[in-house]
């Protein structure tokens, strides 16, 4: 949903007259949803920008993306950024969502409980955050 | 399979959502040219806004929720990534409280800036939590919400003149 959601903002954003670039690990949903401008990265989902820790791999992806923006021209353009997430495509085959995203699977149903009460981090978040609001 | 083409998971979707006897999820479909605004200079001259949907908030922020929350959190840009929070329902988020660069790359577009790819980063990024199962919500009450935060910013001052949307 999160890709779907992030192109309906960024076609909302153009509209408005605001460049936009979307990241995007999902292909075929940002192709559904079309934004203006994209760059794909063929990453597990909930990797976007790559491998936490690794600097110079989000660095470069990042770089890239801003790069293959500048020279976008079409509207509904998703250039590969050839970013790839190692040699072996492994993770590809039990990549059904963010949760089973073919490096570390769910148990059972793949889907969280949507619960309708802020989901803090931190015990300690709930309380700065209440001591905030009163 | 084709190991280098890319995972479609709107079909892994449809069929998972059958095997479950789930109706099939519907999907936005916009197949009519998008709008186009086009960059009015260089990206190195240019000042980017950060929009994340990874879920991030600070300290102090109430979190999201996980039921279609269509919120926005103000994360200021000048802080570390290491103390952004992460939640969201719909992705392992081990991996981004670790680093939350990994969904909300503040620490790296403060480099570009600093190393002259981007002209500036935008003194707040938008947060929110993208996992919003209502095509109708996320169109009708976040969009306009999110257009309303780059525009209000634009208006008081603030130069933005491209916006860097990152999802999960």
């Amino acid at each position: 949903m999160c890709h779907q959601t992030v192109g309906l903002v960024a076609r909302a954003l153009e509209a408005a007259g605001v460049p936009t670039l979307c990241l995007t690990a999902a292909h075929s949903i940002t192709a559904s949803v079309n934004p203006p401008r994209a760059a794909f990265v063929d990453l597990p989902l909930g990797y976007t920008v790559g491998r936490p820790g690794e600097r110079d791999f989000q660095y470069d992806l990042l770089r890239r993306a801003f790069s293959a923006a500048e020279s976008m021209t079409e509207p509904g353009t998703i250039a590969d950024l050839g970013v790839r997430w190692s040699d072996d495509q492994a993770w590809k085959a039990g990549a059904t969502s963010g949760l089973a995203n073919g490096v570390r699977s769910a148990e059972g149903d793949s889907r969280s409980q949507r619960v309708a009460e802020p989901q803090y981090q931190f015990e300690s978040d709930r309380a700065a955050a209440e001591a905030n609001t009163g | 399979m084709d190991e280098d083409a890319p995972v479609d998971y709107i079909a892994r979707t449809t069929e998972q959502y059958a095997s479950l006897g789930y109706e099939p999820y519907a999907w936005a479909r916009r197949p009519e040219t998008p709008p186009w605004t086009p960059l009015e200079r260089p990206l190195a001259e240019s000042t980017v806004v950060l929009i994340a949907s990874g879920g991030a908030y600070r300290e102090g922020q109430v979190a999201f929720h996980w039921k279609d929350d269509t919120g926005i959190r103000r994360i200021p840009t000048d802080q570390p990534a290491c103390d952004v929070r992460v939640t969201h329902f719909a992705y392992d988020l081990e991996p981004a409280r670790a680093d939350p660069n990994i969904v909300f790359p503040v620490d790296r577009l403060n480099e570009l800036v600093d190393e002259g790819v981007l002209g500036g980063l935008a003194p707040e990024a938008l947060a929110c939590m993208g996992g919003i199962y209502s095509v109708r919500r996320a169109e009708e009450v976040l969009a306009p919400a999110m257009v309303e935060a780059v525009t209000s910013a634009r208006a008081s001052g603030t130069d933005i003149d491209m916006a860097l949307l990152v999802p999960v």
